[in-house]
C-alpha cells in the first residue's frame, strides 16, 4: 500500500512539473514575441527619427522645392502649405456632415435605420483609399479635365467623415438621458435640447475624433497621388490647382535614385510623423479631459 | 453593450399629441440630409467604379480575373497576377503577424511588469499612427537591402526545396512587401486583441487559477476561448487593411515587368493596389483605363466582403458577450 502511494505521488509530481514547464515555455514564447515585435517597431521609429533629424534645417521648413536645380538648398514648404490647404478643406467638409449624421443616427433615427447607417459607416471606413481616390478621379477629375487640390480634399473628406461620425455617435450615447429629459422637461424644444444641451457635452469627444481623423488624412498618399500630383513649381495656396503635399513629396522623393532626394524624403517623413504624434497626443489629452467632464455630468 | 442604448425610446419620441415644431423639423431634415449625402456617396462610389469598368467587363467578362496577361500593345488585360500578388502578400502578412500580435497582446495583458507596460503600449500605438508612405520609405531604404543580403539567402538555403523560397536578385520583392504589411497590421491586431483579453471577466480567470490551473492553462482554457471571435474579427480587419494598402506596397514590391505569376516570394510582383497606383496615369487606351477600374472594382468587392464579414463577427460576439454579462 505504501509503495503504491509513493508511486502515485511520484506521477502527480511529474505531471505538475510538466505543466509548470509548459507554462514557463509559453510565457517565454509570449515574452519573445513581444520582444521581436518591439525590436521591429523600435527600429522603424528609430530610423525615421535618426535619419530625419539629421536632415532638418531652417531652409527645409521655409523654402519650397526647386525642381530645376535639385542640388540647390531647398525644403518642402510648398508641400507643407499644400497639405495644410488640402487637409483643412477636407476637415471643413467632413466635420459638420459627420456630426450631423451622428445627431440624426443617435437622436432621431429609428433603430433599424440606426443599425443600417452604422453598418454603412463601418463599411465606408474599410474601403481602400486608392479605390476612393479612383472614384473621385472619375467623379471630378475626368469631367473637369484637370487635377486639383480640391479633388484631393474631397477624397480625404470621405476618409475623415465616417471616422468622425462613428466617434460622435459613441460620445452621444454616453450623454446621460437625464440631461435630455431635464431640458425637455423645462420646455426646451428638441432641437434646442440637442444643439444647446446634448451637443456641447460631446465637444471634447468630437474634437478628439476629428484630430485623430485629420492626422490619419494628413498621412494618406493615394488620394493626393491620383488627384493632385501634376504640380507646378513654387508654393501655391490655390486649391483649384494641383497642390504638392507632404506624403506625395515623400513618395516621389523615395522613387528618385539619388541620395539627396532620399535625405529629403526622410526629413519630410520626420516632420509628418511628428505632426501625427503631436496630434495624437493632443487628442488623447482632449479625450481624458472630456471624459472627466462627462463623468462629472453623470454624477 | 447596454450603454449603446441609453437613449431610450421614450426620450426619442416626441410627446404624443404635441405639434412638431419648426426648429425640430429643420434639425431633423438637415441631419437627415447629411445621412442621405453619405448613402448617396456610397451608392455613387459603387456606381462610378462599375460604370468605369464596364468596357473592360463587357470585353473580358469574369475571365479577366483568371487571365495572366497585361499587354497594352495587344489590348489584352487580365487581373490574375495582381489578384495573386494581393492574396500572397496579405495572407503572408497575416500569417506572420497573427502569432506575434497574440504574443504581444498576451504579454501586455497578462505578463508585462508595470514598468515595461507603458513604453511598449506607446510604441505599438506610435506604429499604428505611422503613415504608410513613411513605412514604405523605410521598407525600401532600410529593410529591402537588409532582407536581400541577410534574410533572403538564409531562407533560400534553409527552405530552398519549397518553390516559395527561390533565388533573390532584387531587394524590392513580394517578401519585402509581406514584411512591410506585417509591420502595418501588427499594431491593429495586437491592440484589438489586448482590449479583448483585458475584457475577459476577472472572476472567470480567478476561477481557473483557483482550480489550480497554471497561467498558461488559464489563458488557453479561459482567455483565448472567450476572446476567440473578437480575435478572428481583428485578424479579418488586419487582412482588410493589408488587401487595400497600395502606397507602401508600391514602394517596395518592385513591379511586374512582363512576367506573370511567380511562386518565388523573392521575385518582384504587383498587387491590385500597386498596379493602379503605378498605371493610372500611363493608361494609353480607354480599354486599359477601364481595366484598371476593373482592378479597383475587384479591390472594392474584396474589401466590402472582408469588412462585412468582420462586422458580422463583431456584432455576434458583442451579442453573445452581452448575454454572458447579463
Amino acid at each position: 500500500v505504501r509503495r503504491a502511494d509513493v508511486g502515485s505521488l511520484q506521477r502527480r509530481n511529474d505531471r505538475l512539473r510538466r505543466r509548470r514547464i509548459v507554462n514557463r515555455s509559453m510565457e517565454a514564447v509570449a515574452w519573445l514575441a513581444a520582444a521581436i515585435a518591439v525590436a521591429i517597431l523600435g527600429v522603424v521609429v528609430w530610423s525615421v527619427a535618426r535619419q530625419g533629424v539629421s536632415q532638418l534645417s531652417w531652409d527645409f521648413l521655409t523654402k519650397p522645392q526647386n525642381l530645376y536645380v535639385p542640388t540647390a538648398p531647398q525644403g518642402l514648404s510648398n508641400a507643407f502649405v499644400g497639405s495644410l490647404v488640402i487637409v483643412g478643406i477636407a476637415t471643413a467638409m467632413a466635420l459638420p456632415v459627420g456630426v450631423l449624421v451622428a445627431i440624426y443616427v443617435n437622436e432621431f433615427a429609428p433603430r433599424l435605420i440606426r443599425n443600417f447607417v452604422s453598418l454603412v459607416l463601418d463599411v465606408l471606413t474599410g474601403v481602400p483609399a486608392i479605390v476612393l481616390a479612383f472614384f473621385v478621379f472619375y467623379l471630378i477629375v475626368v469631367p473637369t479635365h484637370h487635377q486639383s487640390g480640391l479633388a484631393a480634399s474631397f477624397a480625404l473628406a470621405i476618409i475623415i467623415l465616417p471616422l468622425v461620425a462613428r466617434a460622435t455617435i459613441e460620445v452621444l450615447t454616453l450623454v446621460p438621458n437625464s440631461l435630455r429629459e431635464a431640458a425637455l422637461g423645462l420646455g426646451a424644444p428638441r432641437w434646442r435640447t440637442t444643439l444647446g444641451v446634448v451637443l456641447p457635452q460631446t465637444i471634447g469627444g468630437v474634437l478628439t475624433a476629428a484630430t485623430l481623423a485629420v492626422a490619419r488624412a494628413a498621412g494618406e498618399t493615394a488620394p493626393v497621388l491620383i488627384l493632385s500630383s501634376l504640380v507646378g513649381a513654387g508654393t501655391s495656396w490655390n486649391p483649384l490647382h494641383p497642390l504638392m503635399s507632404v506624403p506625395l513629396a515623400i513618395f516621389e522623393l523615395t522613387d528618385q535614385p539619388d541620395q539627396l532626394s532620399h535625405e529629403r524624403a526622410w526629413a519630410g517623413a520626420f516632420v509628418l510623423v511628428m505632426f501625427i504624434l503631436v496630434a495624437s497626443l493632443g487628442a488623447r489629452w482632449l479625450a481624458t479631459r472630456s471624459r472627466r467632464k462627462l463623468g462629472q455630468a453623470t454624477r | 453593450v447596454s450603454t449603446l442604448d441609453t437613449t431610450t425610446d421614450t426620450a426619442r419620441r416626441p410627446f404624443p399629441g404635441r405639434r412638431l415644431r419648426l426648429g425640430d423639423f429643420l434639425l431633423q431634415v438637415i441631419a437627415g440630409l447629411a445621412v442621405v449625402v453619405v448613402l448617396v456617396l456610397v451608392g455613387l462610389l459603387v456606381y462610378k467604379i462599375v460604370q468605369g469598368a464596364r468596357l473592360s467587363l463587357s470585353t473580358f467578362g469574369l475571365g479577366f480575373i483568371t487571365t495572366d496577361v497585361w499587354d497594352p500593345v495587344h489590348l489584352t488585360f487580365g487581373a490574375a497576377p495582381f489578384v495573386f500578388g494581393t492574396a500572397v502578400t496579405s495572407i503572408g502578412a497575416l500569417v506572420i503577424a497573427t502569432p506575434l500580435a497574440l504574443g504581444i497582446a498576451l504579454f501586455l495583458s497578462e505578463l508585462a511588469p508595470r514598468g515595461i507596460l507603458a513604453p511598449v503600449t506607446a510604441l505599438v500605438e506610435t506604429l499604428a499612427a505611422l503613415p504608410s508612405v513613411v513605412l514604405g520609405l523605410w521598407g525600401l531604404i532600410v529593410l529591402a537591402p537588409f532582407l536581400l543580403h541577410h534574410v533572403d539567402p538564409a531562407l533560400h538555403s534553409a527552405l530552398g526545396f519549397i518553390p516559395l523560397f527561390g533565388q533573390a536578385t532584387y531587394g524590392s520583392n513580394i517578401f519585402t512587401a509581406i514584411v512591410v504589411l506585417t509591420i502595418m497590421i501588427l499594431p491593429i491586431v495586437s491592440s484589438i486583441s489586448r482590449e479583448l483579453f483585458l475584457g475577459v471577466p476577472a472572476e472567470m480567470k480567478e476561477a481557473a487559477l483557483a482550480l489550480g490551473a497554471t497561467r498558461w492553462e488559464m489563458v488557453r482554457g479561459v482567455v483565448l476561448p472567450y476572446a476567440r471571435g473578437g480575435v478572428a474579427a481583428a485578424m479579418i480587419l488586419g487582412l482588410g487593411r493589408a488587401v487595400g494598402e497600395a502606397i507602401a506596397v508600391t514602394q517596395v514590391v518592385g513591379g511586374l515587368s512582363g512576367t506573370g505569376i511567380s511562386w518565388n516570394l523573392f521575385n518582384p510582383g504587383d498587387t491590385l493596389g500597386s498596379k493602379i497606383a503605378e498605371e493610372y496615369q500611363g493608361a494609353s487606351s480607354g480599354l486599359e483605363l477601364s481595366s484598371l477600374l476593373y482592378l479597383a472594382l475587384i479591390l472594392l468587392v474584396l474589401s466590402l466582403v472582408v469588412n462585412l464579414f468582420a462586422q458580422v463577427i463583431v456584432r455576434r460576439v458583442a451579442r453573445r458577450q452581452g448575454a454572458l454579462a447579463r
